[in-house]
């Protein structure tokens, strides 16, 4: 993180000046009982929120990754490829590429006014991740019908703890997409709700396409 | 218009009963002081099993028959080896994880920034309650059947990834301190997100980066390594709870045979999880000091009356050491049969790290070079941080050479190094945290002259505790043996560790008059002013304790840097951060 580019306030000329544009006193947008009511969350909060949470997100999934290439790499690993390579994965993989894209519109619609579109887009997006682990979860029921569970060989368990930590993020964004369709999130307004969860969409989207070329690579 | 009633009510405090008042506050200052009161609860438990162990190595035959857990009240190895685990692991992460930055970062960051709470607080509730749900787990570990685990605070596979097989406590007791830990990663990652978030975003008018004080900066650099490292963690303790759990081999290799029994793992690799554990476990003890690098910094320069001595030296050496902490895991393994190439590698890096440590050093002395010293507690134990960081990172810097490592690294020479450096050191930064603040956490003063003699009793006792540990370390002492008297040059050791323990001892009984006083003083206490310390920065602007928007009407503002003291020609020997010019020449002409 550039911390250079991090916002200088400028000095206010008095005590009581320089409320900087967080709506403080207007308090009457804070929905949680015991808040108080001048405490209120620049927008811009909630960004940097994501773009941090998404920092410990890829460290989380880069420990996996190490661990994966040196377990692979090590000598008398034991290592055997996947005896299946489910190919359902690049149907998913265009499921989750293309819900990025309905998102994108989505938010598009939504900026430029037109609601209904939003929610019509919105709704796709969280629909095709949905799909994304139904195809996920067939793609399991193919390997265990195959004989590969996770304990089989490290490149199953590799591929099992990859898929299921990487779903459960997904399904922590399919409530998110939920959630700011059905709820309406008051306290950070629509344009910041929404602007968080696609860059936590798109970035789920793009630790996918890592992993499964990781996936595909080791195939091969 | 019904969310505008909400908060009317929420104004006033009466309103808002006991629960969310005091239990599920969202309020950070109520947050950061249920932080600290789990933190002393672990504390306390932490020590007394600290002494379990340093009475066992003295008196190996003692029979402690009114101790129900001792079988004919002897202690068994394996009973010695989950103290170690557990002291290790309560004192790591649930002390010094969770006081410097938790507990006071959580209370005293919004205030010293100027913010009404922070960026999350439902976020940092939720934080709150899972370290609490970790913290029973955790406990819950001396209780089940086995007790608790054996594998040490790093838990090193395959000792932690076979299950019961591999010893007392290997089974549900492993299982349970796994569980644990992830929960305490979680936790950690919410705490992280947001201080980072608070600190970019929601700071006062005026609190430019460069005017934040240096305890702000010090949890800020802790929080991003919190961040980057508990993630590390997290996913490591998943591989390990499947190893044991699902017959997995991520950590455990093949061809084991305990009790008998033929593992049924392959080819997995306990250097594997060695690398995964340090890398966090190395930038976890820069989480443990650098806060307590942040409150030296602070207190030494309000209490010789003189700005910190190279400010933006201070800012970047924290930045520094931080980024170095992910640099070094390695020299935690230069005995583990790592590449000998790489461990040069390590041995340079981690060398390095003495530069930034030095100048921080340096610039410690060179504040209170000249400056009017007021030997108060906080003062005290500052300058004793000081004194056991030199101390402790002196030997830091022999270990740090992987053929003396070869030799020490499995003695007592690696005890005294780092309870001194991490423990010692995070320890005094704490008290000093805690004599500083208390009156403002709680409109109270503590008692001057219980706290002065708490700092001596400590300080000399700190020092007798650990010093005879690296003597008994150079002469081949080795750790985690329960009994040494077996072995004869081993038992030619034994006065030094008598002296230890008796100084364990006593030093432990000193801490009874800190407690005395804490709890004391909580209820009469002489009332404290808003600015007991006369210092400049924002918390010291609002009442003692703040209201629970902390500055009420007021929205702050900051026209100066954060340590102003002794400024020529002003009328006050300190300016505080908030006055304007305007106000500094009306305060002028009075």
């Amino acid at each position: 993180m550039a911390i250079g580019t991090l916002p200088n306030r400028s000095i206010g000329h008095g005590r009581h000046a320089g409320h900087d544009g967080r709506g403080a006193g207007a308090g009457g947008d804070h929905p949680s009982g015991d808040t108080p009511g001048g405490a209120i969350v620049p927008p811009r909060a909630y960004v940097t929120g994501i773009t941090v949470a998404l920092g410990a997100v890829l460290m989380f999934f880069m420990a996996l990754v190490s661990a994966y290439i040196v377990r692979r790499d090590m000598p008398l690993s034991g290592w055997l490829p996947l005896a299946v390579f489910p190919r359902i994965l690049w149907l998913d993989t265009l499921l989750l590429l293309a819900s990025s894209f309905t998102l994108s519109r989505a938010r598009r619609l939504l900026l430029a006014g037109r609601d209904s579109g939003f929610r019509f887009w919105w709704k796709i997006t969280a629909g095709l991740g949905i799909a994304f682990l139904a195809g996920q979860l067939i793609a399991w029921r193919e390997l265990a019908a195959a004989g590969v569970y996770l304990a089989t060989n490290p490149s199953s368990s590799f591929f099992f703890v990859f898929t299921a930590t990487h779903g459960l993020h997904i399904l922590g964004g399919i409530a998110a997409l939920l959630w700011v369709m059905f709820r309406r999130p008051r306290r950070l307004g629509l344009a910041t709700a929404t602007e968080v969860a696609a860059i936590y969409w798109h970035f789920m989207d793009g630790i996918w396409l890592f992993l499964f070329s990781l996936l595909l690579f080791a195939k091969a | 218009m019904k969310s505008r009633v909400d908060s009317a009510q929420a104004a006033a405090p009466g309103q808002i009963g006991f629960v969310r008042r005091c239990l599920f506050s969202t309020d950070h200052k109520v947050i950061g002081i249920q932080y600290f009161f789990l933190a002393l609860f672990a504390v306390l438990i932490g020590i007394v099993l600290s002494l379990f162990m340093r009475f066992h190595l003295v008196w190996p035959a003692a029979h402690l028959s009114w101790i129900p857990w001792l079988s004919g009240g002897l202690m068994t190895p394996e009973q010695y080896l989950a103290l170690v685990t557990m002291h290790g692991t309560l004192m790591v992460f649930f002390v010094l994880t969770v006081a410097p930055q938790s507990a006071f970062g959580n209370y005293f960051l919004p205030l010293q920034i100027g913010a009404p709470e922070m960026a999350f607080p439902r976020l940092n509730m939720l934080s709150f309650w899972l370290t609490f749900v970790a913290l029973l787990v955790m406990l819950a570990a001396f209780v089940v059947p086995g007790g608790a685990p054996i594998s040490g605070w790093t838990a090193y596979t395959p000792l932690s990834s076979v299950g019961s097989v591999a010893g007392p406590g290997e089974g549900l007791g492993q299982t349970l301190w796994i569980a644990s830990i992830g929960i305490f990663c979680i936790a950690s990652l919410l705490g992280a997100l947001n201080f980072i978030s608070t600190t970019i975003d929601m700071r006062a008018p005026g609190m430019t980066l460069m005017r934040m004080p240096l305890t702000v900066w010090a949890w800020f650099v802790t929080a991003i390594l919190s961040l980057l490292a508990f993630a590390v963690l997290l996913a490591a303790a998943i591989l390990l709870l499947l190893d044991r759990s699902a017959g997995t081999s991520f950590f455990t290799p093949a061809g084991i045979v305990l009790s008998g029994q033929l593992q049924p793992h392959a080819g997995g690799s306990p250097l594997l999880w060695e690398h995964l554990f340090w890398f966090f476990g190395h930038p976890e003890v820069y989480i443990a000091i650098l806060p307590g690098m942040g409150v030296t910094s602070h207190v030494l320069a309000n209490f010789s009356r003189k700005p910190v001595f190279g400010y933006k030296a201070m800012a970047i050496t924290l930045c520094a050491i931080g980024f170095l902490g992910f640099l070094v895991w390695g020299h935690h393994m230069f005995v583990s049969g790592m590449s000998p190439y790489s461990s040069i590698a390590f041995s340079l890096l981690t060398m390095s790290i003495g530069v930034p440590s030095a100048i921080k050093t340096c610039n410690w002395l060179g504040t209170i070079w000249h400056g009017k010293l007021q030997l108060k507690s906080p003062m005290l134990f500052s300058l004793g941080f000081v004194s056991v960081f030199v101390t402790g990172g002196l030997s830091g810097l022999f270990l740090a050479q992987p053929a003396l490592d070869n030799m020490l690294h499995g003695t007592y020479y690696v005890v005294a190094h780092f309870h001194l450096i991490m423990g010692v050191a995070a320890i005094f930064g704490i008290f000093a945290a805690t004599y500083l603040w208390f009156p403002k956490m709680f409109g109270r003063a503590m008692n001057e002259r219980l706290g002065q003699i708490h700092f001596w009793l400590t300080f000399v006792g700190a020092y007798c505790i650990f010093m005879p540990m690296h003597f008994i370390g150079i002469e081949g002492g080795i750790r985690r043996y329960s009994d040494y008297t077996g072995a004869n040059y081993l038992a030619a050791l034994q006065p030094l560790h008598r002296f230890s323990t008796i100084a364990a001892f006593a030093t432990a009984a000193a801490q009874l008059i800190f407690l005395f006083n804490l709890f004391w003083s909580l209820r009469k206490g002489a009332p404290a002013s808003a600015n007991p310390w006369n210092a400049t920065t924002l918390e010291w602007a609002t009442p003692s304790p703040p209201p629970r928007d902390n500055f009420g009407a007021w929205k702050p503002a900051v026209y100066r840097g954060p340590y102003e003291y002794s400024v020529p020609g002003a009328a006050a020997d300190f300016i505080p951060q908030h006055l304007s010019p305007a106000d500094l020449e009306a305060a002028g002409a009075d």
